[in-house]
């Protein structure tokens, strides 16, 4: 079921292009701001994780493009290119991670956990698999309320496969026959653990037959595959065809998270087809193709490192969450709120 | 209708609050045409096509689904179909439901029905009381009415908090618990009631063990004594005031619960008493719990697990005579 896409294909020449730059300009974007982060936590101006979608940006910046502003996005922890194509904003990655008090979680909640639900950007918790179900809770509300067209992505790694929130979430999906798009990265690994340790079937995307929904397999380094198979799942929800699941394969180049060095990476799976940057493979397309040239991507480059510089000396500038402001309560009700005059 | 039961509240109020709000629907196993396990939605998906649900035996799923659904708005009620079930769903509720609002300041205003505690003959995995582990979490309000017109007013309630609620309806009181009428006006979540006036000991409890508490009450007042009833209501908020009032009156507190030992509702409200109302105490106050032990299926072993009418009035003399 792999669908070998190395060229475009099914679009003129000018809307394909339009896409490749679109997305690249994104990924490439991702991987600056991801490595921005990086060099920041290194330097220990970011409390707790950061996580890089280093590998994974072909993928994720074809879901963001493929989305309209109206659907419902729930992104995971490497899915920095999905959530700018997207819609989500720099500034709200950065103040999430700085912890800004301006950020959209307002330090409550810091790095990849972090969105704005009624833009459709489901702020993602940590228990994997956990957000199939709120996805299809957006879909079936959408339906209820008799919207129609409204497409929903959740994204999850190979690990989260192994969990019961996947199986009730996409069997609730199929039984419900909603227009659901679950995306596996298939990265290798979920953190340490190789997927020899995490699955026995040959293909994740085996899996759809049981659920009785649609598969897709993609080769997650390819853009132009990505983009392609992405389009195609997300305009089968959207027609009525119910979930599809989508399974990618490439690797993770980078740790899970950047205190992790990856040592335990396999050196096979690196050298392999696998292993190449999608990045770099898009940037080749691009120049191969005469879409662009490298003066003009060095440019864009520029531009962004430009970008990513003024949102973060604007944030480190921001106000940090004050414990002597902050409203220490969980609850919206105020006359439920313990310990305030009723 | 001349009798009502709690049930009928139960399914009155989710019939009520279909009727008034567009944005209601329910989604359970079990709940559509065949009324659900209990038959709280008994002709509902009849009344209201198309919003009372049948969902899959996934109760993960089934509460991230409301969670969803409440982001966009809409205001689900959920039901468990055992409250023991509901720790499949745990994560979905503890995790998800109750740090949306604190994360992202949206509103998550889902009501869990968990038909709850023992009823003799279900075992272990079906007569749980786990309102303490809920209570213990930030951003969740449990409930826990012990009469039907609290059945169906903080029912209705609940629907209408813009936070998550567990609603904790307590399966022996289903259909041996009886009103003429529904209730017009109801005191407002957050605030206990007196269920029953005295001056020699204060015994707070809830849900089913207020009713076994005023049968206690009845023994004990042929003997003499007043006992002061406390129904919590509602376990989280925890109406303190009430509480701490009753003991100034009293002096002496007992606290009932029908839940495990360790922790929970009734050291909660001890902790609260000794702290807020130490010198009002006479004497060492006192608490009755369930055995540490899962729920035993035999009705004989049933009976002394949990706190019964004897327990009760036994404990309160304990406490009187010193």
């Amino acid at each position: 079921m792999l669908q070998v896409v190395t060229e475009p294909r099914d679009e003129s020449a000018e809307i394909a292009r339009e896409a490749h730059l679109a997305a690249f300009r994104y990924m490439m974007r991702a991987r600056l701001l991801d490595e921005k982060m990086a060099a920041l936590y290194r330097a220990g101006k970011i409390h707790g994780g950061v996580f890089l979608g280093r590998g994974q940006e072909a993928l994720s910046a074809a879901i963001g493009l493929s989305l309209n502003k109206n659907d419902v996005f729930a992104p995971l922890i490497r899915d920095t290119a999905g959530r700018l194509a997207f819609g989500e904003p720099v500034i709200d990655a950065v103040r999430t991670y700085m912890g800004s008090a301006l950020g959209p979680m307002r330090g409550r909640d810091g790095n990849v956990h972090r969105g704005n639900p009624r833009q459709g950007q489901l702020p993602m918790i940590s228990h994997l698999g956990a957000m199939i179900s709120v996805v299809n809770g957006v879909l079936f509300a959408r339906r209820l309320k008799k919207i129609s067209g409204t497409v929903g992505v959740a994204c999850l790694g190979d690990g989260a496969t192994s969990t019961g929130a996947f199986h009730e979430g996409l069997n609730q999906a199929a039984v419900e026959k909603l227009p659901l798009v679950l995306v596996v990265a298939n990265n290798q690994y979920a953190y340490s653990t190789p997927t020899s340790r995490q699955f026995a079937c040959d293909d994740l995307a085996d899996k759809a037959v049981g659920y009785g929904v649609d598969a897709h397999s993609v080769d997650g380094t390819d853009l132009t595959a990505c983009l392609h198979t992405i389009r195609q799942a997300v305009a089968q929800a959207r027609a009525g065809h119910g979930p599809q699941l989508v399974v990618a394969q490439l690797l993770r180049l980078c740790g899970h998270g950047e205190h992790d060095d990856a040592g335990y990476i396999d050196a096979k799976l690196k050298n392999s087809t696998l292993g190449r940057d999608c990045l770099k493979v898009a940037r080749e397309l691009l120049l191969r193709q005469k879409w662009a040239d490298a003066s003009q991507l060095d440019a864009w480059r520029d531009e962004i490192v430009h970008e990513i510089e003024e949102v973060v000396a604007q944030v480190q500038r921001e106000p940090a969450p004050d414990p002597f402001a902050e409203k220490w309560t969980a609850l919206s009700t105020e006359h439920l709120i313990e310990g305030q005059e009723k | 209708m001349s009798s009502l039961t709690y049930l009928d509240a139960i399914r009155e109020a989710q019939a009520h609050a279909l009727r008034d709000d567009p944005r209601v629907f329910i989604y359970g196993q079990d709940v559509g045409n065949f009324g659900g396990a209990f038959k709280a939605t008994k002709n509902l998906a009849k009344e209201f096509p198309g919003r009372v649900i049948d969902a899959p035996i996934s109760e993960d799923a089934i509460v991230g689904l409301a969670v969803g659904a409440a982001i966009e708005g809409l205001r689900p009620i959920v039901e468990m179909q055992f409250a023991d079930f509901s720790a499949v769903g745990f994560n979905q509720i503890v995790n998800q439901a109750a740090t949306l609002f604190w994360r992202t300041n949206i509103p998550c205003p889902i009501t869990v029905r968990l038909p709850f505690g023992g009823t003799s003959g279900a075992g272990p995995f079906h007569s749980q009381t786990p309102e303490t582990i809920y209570a213990h979490y930030p951003g969740i309000i449990v409930l826990t009415p012990a009469t039907v017109e609290d059945a169906y007013s903080m029912l209705l309630e609940a629907v209408a908090i813009d936070d998550p609620v567990i609603f904790c309806e307590h399966k022996l009181l289903y259909r041996h618990l009886k009103a003429e009428k529904l209730p017009t006006e109801a005191l407002p979540i957050g605030k206990a009631r007196i269920a029953r006036e005295g001056r020699d000991l204060t015994v707070v409890a809830y849900s089913a063990m207020v009713q076994d508490a005023l049968e206690a009450a009845k023994e004990l007042a042929a003997e003499g004594w007043e006992i002061e009833i406390v129904d919590l209501r509602s376990v989280k908020p925890l109406d303190t005031d009430t509480v701490v009032a009753s003991v100034a009156r009293t002096g002496k507190l007992l606290c009932v619960g029908e839940a495990w030992p360790w922790g929970g509702v009734t050291a909660e409200v001890m902790a609260r008493v000794m702290s807020e109302g130490f010198g009002l105490l006479d004497a060492p106050p006192q608490r009755l719990n369930a055995k540490d032990t899962p729920v035993p299926f035999h009705p004989n072993l049933w009976a002394a697990h949990r706190p019964t009418v004897r327990a009760i009035a036994a404990a309160a003399r304990k406490i009187l005579r010193q």
